[in-house]
């Protein structure tokens, strides 16, 4: 809303400025929008003008062996790590609200590092540990290390889900006649489930986008679909990769969309509580 | 969730019971039952905690020693090396050192550790591979020969105290040859710390460039970021959480399609390259991939999210009176802005700003991808060491640079903003 009785210079300033901030939109969004269609491309160049519409780059990616097991691992590590970065991030998350103590500032700095330390650092580090005990080219090193790269995720979600977190809910629950697993079941977890929830998508992403660590720790039996975007994106450029790029945008897009609905069904709720 | 029931009616007791008798005992209780809180709740936070110690912090504290260890030389000849770091170093050392070095090279003759030590002392002083090879060929001595004088006969650097110095020099579990290395220093010949050989100094202009790019990248993301953020801030929620959803999504897409979109925009008959030829700005293709210019687009649209979320959250909360306030009292626009908004901004600058940099610094498959030669930065060198040359010394040595410059970008985070919230604001 420009005000009726604004200057020239600031109507000037004020549509230049709409411009800028839809050309950065536009710089945001281009790449993901310029990918997809080119999936459907008949000929076998990443370029525009399209020559024609075809799935084939989709029937490659369903059946070379080298991408169906790529995606394959993908769905063996992810899953693991998350549920494992689940597990062991949202108690710690509950600890941490609920106690203080000296050193807790450090020790949740130490838990959310994984964030912030270089992943070429955290991939080297691992091998060199992972290795001489049998844990390098294996599931679970890469596992393990995918669920430490994920917690941080899990815990800062699930500690903001319990700073809004009024536990007179679960005192009144309790009050009115609930034993504690009905109050835990029927109050506190539709509550901080959300929060869990949004955690575990956070460290999914993580895990399904990682390929660092993957490059240095995984073996050749465990290339996930990151590692193998990687070589391919490396070695020769084919609209298999944009195919495979649709698939996953596609699948960010339905997480973003999760987390919206988490995140807007637990503002509603937060808003009964209050 | 009971305990906060036992807390609370425990706590109504004390109240009550404050001024009796027993309210000693009654402390003593509310203690006790504070500890158990606190045990209980120290409980849940230890399963996390040992998890990252054996996959994270032990393996990072592992791989920071081994930019100092030294085991080759120790490895190899652990009898001659004690001897050495007591020998005074101003005249050959004595008989029992030479008997001990002669065996020792006899012992691990064609050995992996000699090999080992052999090529760990080549690294310092180039040729004395063949030295080591051969003198090792000559041990055991031939009955009747001393090993001093078999040693001396099969190379006569054995005679000169010189050698006996390099060898004490290097006969320590620890070394900062690697870390001086990566700052691009060496011991010379007598131990003192010198400027390496110029084919051999890249790294300081290697780290130089991780800060110079990553300092681009920031700068250009919060140039990009500051006016998207503030038109967000200051539109109304519905429309303000509409264009979050154009920042998340790319935020959400997978690194490597964004890294292999850009390279299909960017190519010499990628859409960039056809949309700048159609307006007749450009009659050539330019050349925006594979170079510095790819390399800083694809970062920056990677990170740009990093940059407008906190912007956004600390923008959110400055309420737009102040400005109007001063522009009410006759402060033109744009003082009003940078005197009065700006300042109220800063936080959020500060928290974008330090995280992108961050996370830019330790960045590896975006300059992998996208760049030449000359846009790799001290990760690169870091995976390089790893798996090309097996070099465990000096990919430690860098890792130690890059991860100290990480920890104190991150302290200073943690002071300015506490933990990093991303994940949270995200939602």
């Amino acid at each position: 809303m420009i005000a009726s009785y604004a200057s020239p210079a600031e109507r000037v300033w004020y549509y230049a400025f709409r411009i800028i901030c839809a050309l950065v939109l536009v710089f945001l969004m281009l790449p993901i929008l310029v990918i997809a269609p080119l999936s459907f491309n008949s000929d076998s160049f990443l370029l525009y003008p399209m020559s024609g519409f075809s799935l084939r780059w989709y029937d490659e990616f369903l059946t070379s062996p080298a991408w169906r097991q790529a995606f394959m691992n993908s769905c063996i590590v992810s899953p693991f790590a998350t549920l494992l970065a689940m597990v062991l991030g949202t108690p710690a998350a509950v600890g941490l609200t609920r106690i203080d103590f000296p050193g807790k500032a450090l020790l949740t700095s130490i838990l959310i590092s994984p964030m912030v330390v270089p992943v070429v650092i955290v991939g080297v580090a691992t091998y060199l540990v992972f290795a001489p005990i049998g844990l390098s080219g294996s599931y679970v090193g890469l596992i393990l290390v995918h669920a430490a790269l994920g917690v941080p995720f899990v815990v800062t979600t699930v500690s903001a889900t319990l700073q809004g977190f009024d536990f007179n809910l679960v005192r009144a629950a309790a009050s009115l006649g609930a034993n504690p697993l009905t109050t835990f079941f029927r109050v506190t977890l539709p509550l901080v489930a959300p929060g869990v929830i949004s955690g575990g998508l956070f460290a999914f992403g993580t895990s399904f986008d990682e390929v660092v660590v993957t490059l240095f720790l995984a073996g050749p039996e465990q290339t996930t679909l990151p590692r193998q975007m990687f070589a391919g994106i490396r070695e020769n450029i084919s609209p298999t990769i944009a195919a495979v790029a649709t698939i996953l945008t596609i699948l960010s897009t339905l997480m973003l969309i999760t987390l919206e609905w988490l995140r807007r069904r637990s503002e509603r709720m937060r808003g009964v509580a209050h | 969730m009971e305990k906060d029931n036992v807390m609370s009616s425990l706590t109504a007791t004390i109240l009550t019971e404050m001024h009796t008798e027993n309210s000693a005992s009654l402390k003593d209780q509310l203690r006790r039952a504070e500890r158990m809180k606190k045990l209980r709740y120290g409980a849940l936070i230890l399963p996390l905690a040992l998890f990252l110690l054996l996959t994270f912090v032990w393996p990072i504290a592992a791989l920071l020693k081994r930019s100092v260890d030294n085991p080759e030389i120790v490895g190899a000849f652990p009898v001659t090396s004690s001897l050495l770091h007591n020998w005074n170093g101003k005249a050959l050392p004595d008989e029992a050192t030479f008997v001990a070095f002669a065996d020792e090279l006899g012992k691990t003759k064609g050995t992996p550790p000699l090999a080992a030590a052999a090529k760990r002392l080549n690294m310092e002083q180039p040729g004395f591979r063949s030295v080591m090879m051969h003198s090792a060929r000559a041990m055991p001595p031939e009955t009747g020969t001393s090993p001093k004088d078999a040693l001396i006969a099969a190379d006569s650097r054995w005679g000169e105290i010189a050698t006996w110095q390099f060898l004490a020099r290097n006969a320590s579990p620890y070394t900062a040859r690697y870390l001086l290395a990566s700052v691009d220093r060496k011991y010379d010949e007598q131990g003192n710390i010198v400027a390496a050989d110029e084919d051999e100094a890249i790294y300081v202009d290697v780290l130089v460039r991780t800060f110079e790019m990553s300092f681009v990248v920031t700068v250009c993301c919060l140039l990009l970021g500051f006016p998207l953020a503030y038109m967000m801030a200051s539109q109304p929620p519905k429309i303000a959480n509409v264009i979050m959803i154009f920042v998340l999504l790319p935020f959400w897409t997978s690194i490597l399609v964004r890294v292999a979109a850009w390279i299909v925009l960017l190519q010499s008959q990628g859409l960039v390259n056809q949309a700048l030829m159609a307006m007749g700005i450009i009659h050539e293709p330019l050349q925006l991939v594979f170079n510095r210019v790819g390399v800083y687009i694809a970062m920056v649209h990677i990170l740009l999210p990093f940059m407008i979320l906190p912007l956004y959250s600390v923008m959110k909360g400055i309420s737009p009176t102040y400005v109007r306030a001063a522009q009410s009292l006759g402060c033109p626009p744009l003082r009003s802005f940078w005197k009065v908004y700006f300042p109220q901004a800063l936080p959020g600058v500060g928290a974008g700003g330090l995280l992108v940099f961050i996370l830019c610094m330790g960045y590896y498959i975006t300059p992998a991808l996208l760049g030449s030669p000359k846009e790799q930065m001290a990760s690169y060198f870091v995976a390089f060491y790893t798996n090309q040359t097996i070099n465990w010394g000096m990919a430690a040595a860098l890792s130690a640079i890059l991860f100290v410059a990480t920890l104190v970008l991150y302290m200073v985070y943690s002071k300015l903003v506490g933990s990093p919230d991303v994940a949270s604001k995200a939602r």
